[in-house]
């Protein structure tokens, strides 16, 4: 099972940063099937809703600088994704994120056990210091190993 | 490409479907290396394997992608506030999946014009793989 720091859930991590490309938009639309042309006009262009997942080139493991609670790898599933955006994110732009774990709560799973929810927030500013996203994953931890 | 304005769109209203025919495992590592997400699960098929599954499969989060443009195509990717998915079913290779959404309301808030949505991906067998809400902030027609 998981090991819960319950002290550090809502305490934020260490930050790293991000350069938003116009290559690495036009790459991730094209992996996303969407041909639209803004994303290959520099002036035009803001980033897909989901380009922020592209994060995880430059953490590695996100959950790594979520010190909160330690997950048992072989036992999660991704249960939600949520973005939420606040001003637009453009090629140019130099973000700034951190991540935290935002909440922890148990439930009961469906064939017993029990299942253990964690919500992760990972916070985006740009280079004039504006928040311009959050994202927030609920990660589910089973009971019993994730069979296929 | 033209936004879609406020006073264009109806409560009720649906987005033109988006399908995406026959997934094929290219498409996967393509994801992998745009996204960054490695996890092997989805391209190495020995691991997948031997993990108990019978092939590779997407990653949620590129089926979320697909999911998003259908929105995108309808509101403009500068209009997107807030998008949210829930991971139901996987796909595999050799999936068709479709893409639809719905406009499930439209009020007034933070000084304009905004429309809430239900979006939803299905498999060829009837299976959901994903699905979702999105909020959009449209600009006045005219404007």
């Amino acid at each position: 099972m998981a090991e819960i720091d319950r002290a550090r859930i809502g305490v934020w991590g260490p930050e790293g940063t991000m350069r938003v490309e116009l290559g690495k938009i036009r790459e991730f639309a094209k992996a996303v099937k969407d041909p639209n042309p803004v994303y290959a006009d520099e002036a035009a262009c803001v980033a897909p809703p989901t380009f922020l997942m592209t994060v995880a080139h430059w953490v590695g493991d996100l959950g790594a600088t979520r010190s909160a609670v330690k997950l048992d790898y072989r036992r999660l599933l991704h249960g939600e994704q949520e973005f939420e955006y606040l001003a637009p994110i453009r090629p140019g732009d130099v973000l700034t994120f951190r991540s935290r774990t935002k909440e922890v709560f148990e439930k009961a799973g469906k064939r017993g056990g029990k299942m253990l929810f964690v919500i992760g927030e990972t916070e985006y500013r740009n280079q004039r210091g504006t928040v311009v996203a959050y994202t927030r994953s609920t990660v589910i931890e089973t009971a019993d190993a994730v069979r296929a | 490409m033209a936004t879609r304005s406020y006073e264009d769109v109806v409560e009720g209203q649906e987005l033109p479907p988006f399908v995406v025919e026959r997934l094929t495992r290219t498409d996967l590592v393509r994801y992998a290396g745009a996204s960054g997400d490695f996890n092997p699960i989805h391209h190495d098929e020995e691991l997948a394997r031997a993990a108990g599954n019978p092939t590779v499969f997407g990653h949620g989060m590129l089926t979320a992608g697909f999911v998003a443009k259908c929105v995108t195509d309808f509101v403009g990717p500068a209009s997107l506030r807030r998008y949210k998915v829930r991971f139901a079913n996987r796909v595999w290779p050799g999936d068709t999946i479709t893409c639809r959404g719905r406009v499930t309301r439209k009020y007034e808030e933070a000084g304009e014009g905004r429309i809430d949505g239900e979006v939803v991906a299905t498999t060829q067998r009837g299976d959901v793989a994903v699905t979702g809400t999105f909020t959009a902030g449209l600009p006045r027609r005219g404007s």
